[in-house]
């Protein structure tokens, strides 16, 4: 029923890009398009109300109606906007002039603080500093084991202080992690409400204490029009230096992003994008524009990539497509290389036009247990069969599929698939025009 | 204390408080567009979502218009009956007779579920039933330990197993347990898990399936735990989570703040799932049953001021 804001938007500029010029009505029309999408997206009104007058007083300015292509420049202005509304550059986690840095996660119930504690020491950890996590959330049950559990299944120091109270937890930590030389120590607080009073009395205790470097609140990517009153009052107890947003690995719009960001003034720091303990990324809010008006996330998709991707087997990969000498084996390797980069679905997501694909085909697309069948099925062939398929007959199958635990059908599937994939790359390598240097993705 | 007297306390101490406005934008006085605005901002700023707000103002308009209305107080009593209908559209449905009576609890990440298991096995246990709660979160690091401390102050049996065990064996060997020791309600909490991945969402079709299996006709309840904080996402959630297991009632937790949980209307005017409990704070009693006129009046209000 709701279409995406990306969708939204691309809707409307698309119209704005065919025209030649601009009339006040077409405007009218596209800010009321844009309105509605950021709304739609969980932008507050009000952030929304100053979004759009923002948006509006450039499109009908000069650099617009004597531009040769109006719908173009207010593409890029609605682009420009929404990135600086986010903070237009990525900003970093502080680190404090006299080690250990104290790092407070703050937040509502549920938003994802202990997950993210974690997550953060592990990113802090590779880039080579230590972190000490302590536990400050004596109130939820289960809490401060939640925290232990994960820090253990990550071998990373943890910290709790016996029936203490979160201050002096907090002061403990610090003081354990002075003394053991550690750059940051990071302190997961209770989720608490921002109109329990004494509960947002015990933060400012907390940050008197410790002195923070930074106060980071962690925010719901879910969350609708409230985002601006738990920020702002968190703000006002805290004074927080920055935002974490959570669980944007679903499909949520993220509105609250461009919310808590101009209703606190603070960057968003980090955005967790998953279940793992490595699924912490810096935020970019430049991305993430990008990513709301639909252009697609294809600068993360790279970084992936290149991390995901090794470059000697690209090549070598391409030669053989080149000379049709393409496996099963090859096919194999393509399949493993794609999932280095992540679950399909993150990948998916973050290409050009995703936001327009019918849920069907994602769905389809994004089923990641085919994907380990299909290695199962292929694993379980032998050396020449996965050189010449032709060699499988109706008892190699059999076999194939008992030793992958599939079904001959599933077999006889992909051995289709693979046939016809063979004949479309003859076809390409038949070609000219099959560029010479390009990293290969033939299924993306 | 009732659910409105909860609201009214919650709001209040929320800046500038928010009863004061709600009062003043319907204080007595012609309605005009700016009033049918003001309306629909309010709407909007509770969560309601854009296309239902839009079309509820519609409606409204044209109403009044046809009643000859031109007094706010009718005005805004004729879109709190609206709403309650609305809401009420399907009523919540009485529960079969079975025995054990099987409810299962879904969401995502951090809406509450463990919680909101642990005060409705309470809710139960208080009418005299026999009361067994499954610890059927084994991802979550500590969950089935948070668990244990709700199952004590609720004074109901936990069954668990490992971290990291089959949810679905867990339920399956749950099942058998509760039938021989004869409960009368299971409550299962599950693991949180964002409805767009593909594979956890097959893990509760499975665990769906296996209960079903164990006891024909059972789960009798799933309920969709949703958090009141929640913008238009939650009719994705809604929606994606019902696709994989046929949800009959929503829970809405956290209403204890300062968000209204209109995204609930949304959710009802598209899938017409009804709204069954509320949660309203940290203790075993605070859940009530949903109220569907107090929850309307409740919502018809704004921060206008941010």
């Amino acid at each position: 029923m709701f279409a995406h804001l990306a969708e939204k938007l691309q809707k409307t500029l698309r119209y704005l890009r065919g025209k030649g010029k601009l009339s006040e009505k077409d405007v009218d029309l596209a800010m009321r398009e844009i309105r509605l999408a950021l709304l739609e997206a969980d932008v507050n009104f009000k952030v929304v109300k100053d979004f759009v007058a923002a948006v509006r007083e450039r499109a009908v300015g000069k650099e617009v109606l004597h531009s040769l292509t109006p719908g173009q420049q207010v593409v890029k202005i609605v682009h420009q906007e929404l990135t600086a509304l986010m903070g237009r550059e990525q900003s970093r986690l502080l680190a404090s002039t006299a080690p250990p840095a104290a790092v407070m996660l703050v937040g509502l119930q549920g938003s994802g603080k202990t997950t993210t504690a974690v997550k953060l020491a592990v990113h802090l950890q590779r880039g080579g500093r230590r972190a000490l996590l302590a536990a400050a959330d004596i109130y939820r049950p289960g809490a401060i084991r939640q925290l232990e559990v994960l820090s253990e299944s990550v071998k990373m120091p943890f910290y709790s202080g016996a029936n203490a109270r979160p201050v002096e937890i907090c002061r403990q930590a610090l003081k354990l992690a002075s003394r053991e030389g550690y750059d940051y120590v990071i302190l997961d607080t209770a989720g608490r409400l921002h109109l329990d009073e004494a509960m947002m009395d015990e933060l400012k205790e907390i940050k008197a204490a410790v002195k923070p470097a930074e106060a980071l609140l962690v925010v719901d990517a879910m969350t609708g029009q409230d985002a601006v009153n738990a920020a702002a009052a968190f703000h006002r107890a805290v004074g927080l230096t920055g935002v974490i947003l959570t669980k944007l690995d679903g499909d949520t719009r993220g509105g609250a992003a461009l919310s808590v960001r101009s209703v606190t003034g603070c960057p968003i720091k980090f955005a967790g994008v998953g279940e793992k303990v490595d699924a912490l990324e810096p935020f970019h809010p430049e991305r993430m524009a990008s990513r709301i008006l639909g252009m697609g996330d294809v600068l993360t998709l790279i970084e992936k990539a290149e991390a995901g991707m090794d470059l000697a087997k690209a090549r070598e990969l391409e030669q053989k497509l080149r000379k049709q000498q393409f496996t099963l084996d090859d096919f194999r390797d393509q399949l493993q290389q794609l999932r280095k980069m992540g679950p399909l679905e993150e990948i998916m997501a973050m290409l050009p036009g995703a936001a327009q694909l019918p849920r069907e085909l994602k769905q389809l697309s994004f089923n990641e247990s085919q994907f380990k069948r299909i290695e199962a099925i292929i694993s379980s062939m032998t050396r020449d069969e996965r050189r010449n398929p032709a060699l499988i007959n109706s008892s190699r199958r059999r076999r194939i599929a008992s030793g992958s635990g599939t079904a001959v059908q599933d077999v006889n599937r992909l051995l289709a698939q693979f046939a016809q994939m063979q004949k479309m790359f003859k076809q390409m390598g038949s070609m000219k025009q099959f560029k010479k240097g390009k990293k290969g993705f033939p299924f993306l | 204390m009732g659910l409105f007297e909860r609201f009214r306390i919650g709001l209040a101490r929320s800046r500038g408080g928010f009863m004061h406005r709600l009062d003043q934008l319907f204080r007595d006085g012609e309605i005009d567009d700016a009033f049918f605005e003001t309306l629909e901002e309010a709407l909007i700023t509770g969560d309601v979502g854009v296309g239902a707000a839009l079309q509820l103002v519609e409606q409204l308009r044209r109403e009044a218009g046809r009643l000859r209305t031109r007094r706010r107080e009718a005005a805004r009593e004729l879109l709190v009956v609206k709403i309650t209908a609305l809401l009420e559209n399907p009523p919540a449905e009485t529960l079969p007779a079975a025995k054990p009576l099987v409810i299962l609890l879904v969401g995502v990440n951090g809406s509450g579920k463990t919680t909101t298991a642990a005060k409705l096995a309470y809710r139960y246990r208080r009418d005299g039933r026999r009361v067994m709660l499954v610890a059927g979160d084994t991802f979550r690091a500590a969950a089935i330990d948070q668990l244990q401390v709700w199952a004590d102050r609720a004074g109901v049996e936990l069954i668990r197993q490992q971290p990291g065990s089959d949810p679905s064996a867990v339920f399956f060997d749950a099942l058998n347990a509760a039938r021989a020791r004869s409960a009368d309600v299971i409550i299962g909490d599950t693991a949180g898990r964002l409805h767009t991945k593909t594979n956890l969402m097959e893990e509760l079709k499975k665990i769906n399936r296996v209960i079903g299996r164990a006891l024909p006709g059972a789960p009798h309840q799933v309920l969709l735990v949703i958090d009141a904080t929640t913008g238009h996402n939650g009719i994705n959630q809604a929606s994606r989570f019902n696709e994989a297991v046929p949800i009959t009632g929503l829970i809405l937790t956290k209403l204890d703040g300062t968000a209204r949980g209109g995204i609930v209307v949304g959710v009802q005017d598209i899938l017409k799932i009804p709204v069954c409990y509320v949660g309203i704070g940290e203790k075993i009693d605070d859940l009530e049953p949903f109220d569907a006129a107090a929850f309307a009046r409740a919502l018809l209000g704004s921060d206008l001021e941010m």
